[in-house]
């Protein structure tokens, strides 16, 4: 059983800060998604975890060890950084063997990697030929080697075609049943809702939620309802008396915030206001992510910087 | 091409059959890394185009001064028969160090220019071994390279000045140049390697490499006095270029072989340096 375990991280370059006091923990046995927008540091913390970079402060262990402690690193741990790590001049299977060799592998399980991900045909061919989508399978060969028992992949589905990703949904899935550790970095909300079981959230290099899928769905969606009625004026007027906000649709609907569908239904009732709709909306994973990694860069570390530059935005203005 | 079904569970017992890793699995991987790249800048090519040059110059320079004998002012005369196997020797040389300089460099800069660095530090987290693996089998493969072509290169040049001069294998100090050669070239791509592993970039790398080589050496001779001797004799290309020389006239201040020592005295305190930076830096 080998947690990865994430303690009190940091690393700055130069003055900018790319992992600021993080900390987390990736249990065994269940596939956890590393999710944050572009620049939240999920790659710089992989490569912390990893050995890569060297943090600044903090520490990360998998298993209870660094990894650069490790003495065969491949079979406790497959990594998949970053597509194109490999030589454009070098043949997938020669890439796949200097690895393995690195290791004490025996030859034959090269060929088992190449098997694996479905590259046999191109195994002599120069990678610099590659397509995005083989490039990306060799990588996953590459981390899959040693037959790891922790798994760390910084966009797997980049660049695969829809057969590879569901593949590689299923391989994923696979893997943490048999009980291993699968650290799953994305983009793509609507992705780890589908194989993500536990969900890391960080934004601007910061965590902002660590639980599991559906929890993160549930309290950080908010729900809203959409309202149509011949008199929104009126209905707004009533609604926000009634504590709800109010946003008026482009197309003259109302989405209310703060109040659910019984509420705004029994007042429009109680004052003779006439609805034409009255749906509840239901967010997705992508909405309830962009609301916590909205307000993290609203209200996160830079939040002094960003009113600095208000402020001398609105110098000249009211200069004028 | 596309596995829709996983199956995964593993036919070879890794487990069973590995072997915990050690410096000859690391020498192996190195060598396969050597041996695999296909492109343009190939490295076989390159190798080949250093055995071709390496002989080629050496048969060119011999020819004509065998041929112009006669013509040769009489000081010229002299620096070939007091040293005929330096000449013959360092005719093809001078190519063969630059080609290793650039070579070496570019061995180490590409895992950085591809991105290939990443998984093999992934593999080998400890760092300084792979640094080492590298720079060994590199350092043997320049050998072997240097080798074939210096005694085909000593062949042919003796052949040349048969005429003039009568100079072979057995000569007192000749078969230990004509190895040395090998040697200085050898160490020379280890020199070249750390030099890539601190600078990282491949242009920044042949050019600062380079520029050590053939700018500092001709610079330093201007520095006056003993001081400036001294400094001159001590630089790392100078110091190690004495071992594939036949004659010790009054004015090295090394012999062959303290020479070759001084040059891997640097080539070890340039190593330590790029192994500490390695482990120090972010890959």
């Amino acid at each position: 059983m080998q947690v990865i375990e994430v303690h009190d991280l940091s690393k700055h370059y130069g003055g900018k800060v790319a992992v600021d006091h993080l900390s987390f923990t990736v249990e065994p046995g269940t596939v956890t998604g590393f999710l944050g927008p572009n620049g939240a540091g999920k790659s710089t913390t992989m490569r912390l975890i990893v050995g890569l970079d060297r943090p600044t402060s903090g520490s990360a262990t998998i298993g209870g060890k660094p990894y650069v402690e490790l003495i065969q690193p491949l079979r406790v741990v497959g990594a998949l950084l970053e597509a194109g790590a490999v030589h454009p001049g070098r043949s997938a299977y020669d890439h796949l063997l200097y690895l393995s060799q690195t290791q004490g592998f025996p030859r034959a399980r090269v060929d088992e990697a190449i098997e694996l991900v479905g590259l046999h045909d191109v195994a002599g061919e120069r990678a610099g030929g590659f397509s995005l989508g083989m490039g990306q399978r060799l990588g996953i060969a590459a981390a899959l080697l040693g037959d790891p028992q922790v798994l760390i992949l910084d966009e797997p589905v980049n660049g695969l075609d829809p057969d590879g990703i569901f593949w590689f949904r299923n391989l994923m899935k696979y893997l943490a049943g048999q009980g291993r550790t699968v650290l799953v970095s994305s983009h793509l909300m609507s992705e780890m809702a589908l194989t993500a079981d536990n969900l890391v959230v960080i934004g601007r290099g910061r965590l902002i939620a660590q639980c599991s899928t559906v929890e993160f769905i549930a309290t950080n969606s908010e729900m809203t309802v959409l309202v149509r009625t011949p008199v929104p004026d009126e209905l707004t007027a009533l609604l926000i008396t009634a504590g709800g906000r109010v946003v008026r649709e482009a197309d003259g609907g109302l989405t209310v915030h703060l109040m659910d569908a019984e509420h705004i239904g029994d007042v429009a009732g109680r004052n003779g206001v006439t609805l034409h709709e009255l749906s509840p909306q239901t967010a997705s994973l992508e909405e309830a992510f962009m609301e916590r990694t909205h307000d993290s860069m609203e209200f996160g570390g830079h939040a002094d910087d960003a009113r600095l530059d208000d402020g001398s935005h609105l110098v000249p203005a009211n200069a004028s | 091409m596309t596995a829709t079904t996983v199956a995964l569970v593993p036919p070879v017992d890794l487990g069973a059959l590995s072997h915990t890793p050690g410096f000859p699995d690391l020498l192996r991987s190195e060598w396969t890394k050597l041996r695999s790249v296909r492109s343009v800048r190939s490295t076989r090519w390159a190798f080949g185009f250093l055995v071709a040059l390496g002989v080629g110059f050496t048969t060119l320079l011999t020819w004509v001064t065998s041929a112009q004998w006669d013509t040769l002012p009489a000081l010229q005369q002299q620096a070939v028969l007091a040293d005929p196997a330096g000449q013959i020797l360092g005719s093809g040389f001078q190519f063969s160090q630059l080609a290793i300089c650039v070579l070496g460099a570019l061995v180490m800069t590409s895992e950085y220019s591809s991105g290939t660095i990443a998984p093999s530090l992934l593999a080998v987290p400890r760092r300084t071994p792979m640094l080492l693996a590298k720079a060994a089998v590199f350092a043997v493969v320049a050998f072997v390279v240097a080798e074939a072509a210096a005694f085909p290169a000593f062949f042919i040049g003796a052949a040349m000045f048969r005429s003039h001069i009568d100079v072979s294998l057995g000569d007192p100090d000749v078969l230990r140049a004509v190895i040395g050669s090998g040697l200085y070239i050898s160490v020379l791509g280890a020199f070249a390697i750390a030099v890539g592993a601190l600078i990282r970039h491949t242009a920044a790398a042949i050019t600062g490499i380079i520029g050590f080589v053939l700018v500092l050496s001709p610079l330093a001779l201007l520095l006056p006095g003993s001081v400036g001797a001294h400094i001159h004799a001590y630089l790392p290309t100078e110091a190690g270029q004495r071992i594939a020389m036949t004659t010790q006239s009054t004015e090295q201040l090394l012999s062959p072989w303290q020479g070759f020592a001084v040059f891997c005295a640097w080539t070890l305190a340039l190593m330590v340096v790029a192994a500490f930076q390695l482990r120090r830096r972010d890959a």
